[in-house]
């Protein structure tokens, strides 16, 4: 099958860094292979910038198979653009319509500010981890066999499809509210589900919770916009089972 | 419990606009079967039945602890509502340029806020338009009535009576020269000897207020239709939004929640939109 290319008009946001105001700034690409990802176009976008020598575009992306959740874009006004269970690393341009005018704007919310351009610093979601998203094993030498828990096949299921969040954001830059109760409802469940979890499922939803609220990410409306623009499909069930741990927390922790 | 936790953090603030919600919800419930008898029972029948719950509704002491709920809970509510929503506006503080949210989030569901105010207006208007007379106005009559068909006791054709608490055994005609009334009471003229005490005939003020007879009823009728519908939009997201906050979220309960909110959503508002519609056709 011969390759059919496209001739789009880009409007990508340029920041110089952080404290820079930015904007939306006009670029005619043409000759852009349909069987190209958006991050290979992107790619022919700077090379292009780079022989005018002119600044290229900065964006994040690092495994470019869908699983590290270092690429984000936010892509005619859908997070990882228009398909869902995708990351932008695997939209392709047979996507998109030839002379199709294509918006890029980085993720929006007030705890993922902008370093430069299309990139945003997401160590907001580090910070959550570090108050709570673990468990202290010790490294004795002596560990336990896993297996010699027995767990409902279930239980393991629902652990392991919160776990499969990879972090990427599109969550809080979906969310009309910049809220991040996806992520840390899925990091709080990936172990709460667990018997090696639940050891310290009391203090970590608290932690986590206050950790997410400092960092200045908004509040849930339960317009499951995240749940749908999740590459990796995390389920609202996540944030649900949050509530209901941070409230019986609440309720019997002794502070 | 850390007690800053359960009041200020994101997810306490979802709890209490969930509760609160809630609870409104039982009261559109209890609030709709006593209207309801503003259009299922007809003639003088429906006025006695409804003056009559509606003095049972502001007397009764348990129903005072209810309203007083109630009030408490709009109020939480809308306060919570508006600090949520400022902090929300604050998470994002540069919007898209361009944004597509159609594709994965229902629309009343990111109007909330705008819902919910227009929301406030109406109950402002509404406790403006009958709450407020009943506490603080004399506008509202008292309940009486004329009785038709028993001509041997003397009665003038055309006499009114008053519609008393304690039904005495001759009915009271309302009688200017020898009587007055002050509040819901009614006294001898010009003495401290009180003979009874009457309903007011709210039913009548609601009547007046929505009929064809008002020149203006047809714009009340209009904007408590139009704010039920915002009630149906609001009501459409909250009711299975408030489970979801609470973290009810269950395979096998979830989809009959969200039914539940949807029916709940399409029948409370109609209902009560039937109420000025019905009024306003037959008076």
């Amino acid at each position: 099958m011969a390759a059919k290319t496209i001739n789009i008009t880009l409007k990508i946001w340029r920041q110089k860094n952080s404290k820079a105001k930015g904007e939306l700034k006009s670029y005619a690409l043409e000759n852009v292979s349909t069987d190209s990802s958006f991050l290979e176009m992107l790619d022919q976008l700077n090379e292009e910038l780079l022989t005018k020598k002119e600044e290229p575009v900065a964006f994040d992306h690092d495994c470019r198979e869908g699983i590290c959740g270092s690429c984000s874009l936010y892509i005619n006004g859908r997070a990882h653009g228009p398909e869902t269970g995708t990351t932008t690393c695997q939209l392709h341009m047979r996507k998109f319509k030839d002379g199709e005018n294509i918006y890029i704007e980085p993720w929006r919310s007030a705890a993922f500010p902008i370093i430069k351009d299309l990139i945003v610093d997401r160590s907001a979601f580090d910070r959550i981890q570090q108050v709570g998203g673990f468990i202290s094993v010790n490294t004795s030498g002596k560990t336990m066999e896993a297996n010699a828990i027995p767990i409902p096949k279930s239980d393991a299921d629902k652990a392991f499809e919160a776990a499969a969040c990879i972090g990427c954001g599109a969550c809080v830059a979906t969310c009309k509210n910049g809220s991040a109760m996806l992520f840390v409802g899925a990091k709080v469940s990936q172990y709460a589900l667990l018997p090696q979890g639940k050891v310290e499922a009391k203090q970590r939803v608290q932690n986590m919770v206050r950790q997410m609220d400092e960092e200045g990410f908004g509040n849930c409306s339960n317009t499951g916009a995240c749940e749908i623009e999740c590459p990796k499909g995390i389920s609202l069930e996540n944030i649900a089972r949050m509530n209901r741990e941070f409230l019986f927390s609440a309720i019997t922790s002794d502070k | 419990m850390s007690n800053s936790s359960i009041l200020k953090s994101s997810i306490a603030k979802k709890y209490w606009m969930a509760l609160t919600g809630l609870f409104l919800c039982t009261f559109l419930i209890g609030h709709l079967l006593g209207n309801l008898q503003l259009i299922f029972i007809d003639g003088e029948e429906g006025r006695r039945a409804f003056n009559e719950y509606a003095y049972f509704m502001t007397h009764n002491p348990a129903i005072k602890i209810l309203s007083y709920l109630t009030y408490i809970s709009i109020l939480f509510h809308a306060v919570d509502g508006f600090i949520l929503t400022v902090q929300n506006k604050k998470a994002r503080p540069v919007n898209y340029a361009v944004n597509n949210p159609g594709p994965t989030s229902s629309t009343p569901a990111r109007y909330m806020a705008v819902l919910g105010t227009l929301i406030l207006v109406f109950i402002a208007t509404h406790m403006a338009n009958f709450w407020w007379k009943v506490k603080f106005s004399q506008e509202i009559p008292l309940h009486t009535y004329k009785i038709e068909s028993k001509q041997e006791m003397n009665i003038p054709k055309g006499q009114s009576f008053y519609y008393t608490q304690v039904p005495s055994i001759q009915p009271i005609p309302k009688d200017t020269n020898t009587l007055e009334e002050k509040g819901t009471a009614i006294y001898y003229k010009n003495t401290n000897i009180k003979i009874a005490d009457c309903y007011i005939d709210l039913h009548k003020v609601v009547m007046a207020f929505f009929g064809k007879s008002n020149p203006n009823g047809i714009f009340g009728v209009l904007f408590y239709v139009l704010s039920m519908l915002v009630l149906a939009f609001h009501l459409w997201h909250g009711f299975a939004s408030a489970f979801q906050s609470l973290g009810v979220n269950h395979a096998k309960w979830t989809p009959i929640i969200k039914n539940l909110g949807k029916g709940f959503a399409i029948i409370v508002p109609l209902l009560f939109a039937l109420i000025p519609i019905l009024i306003y056709l037959n008076n």
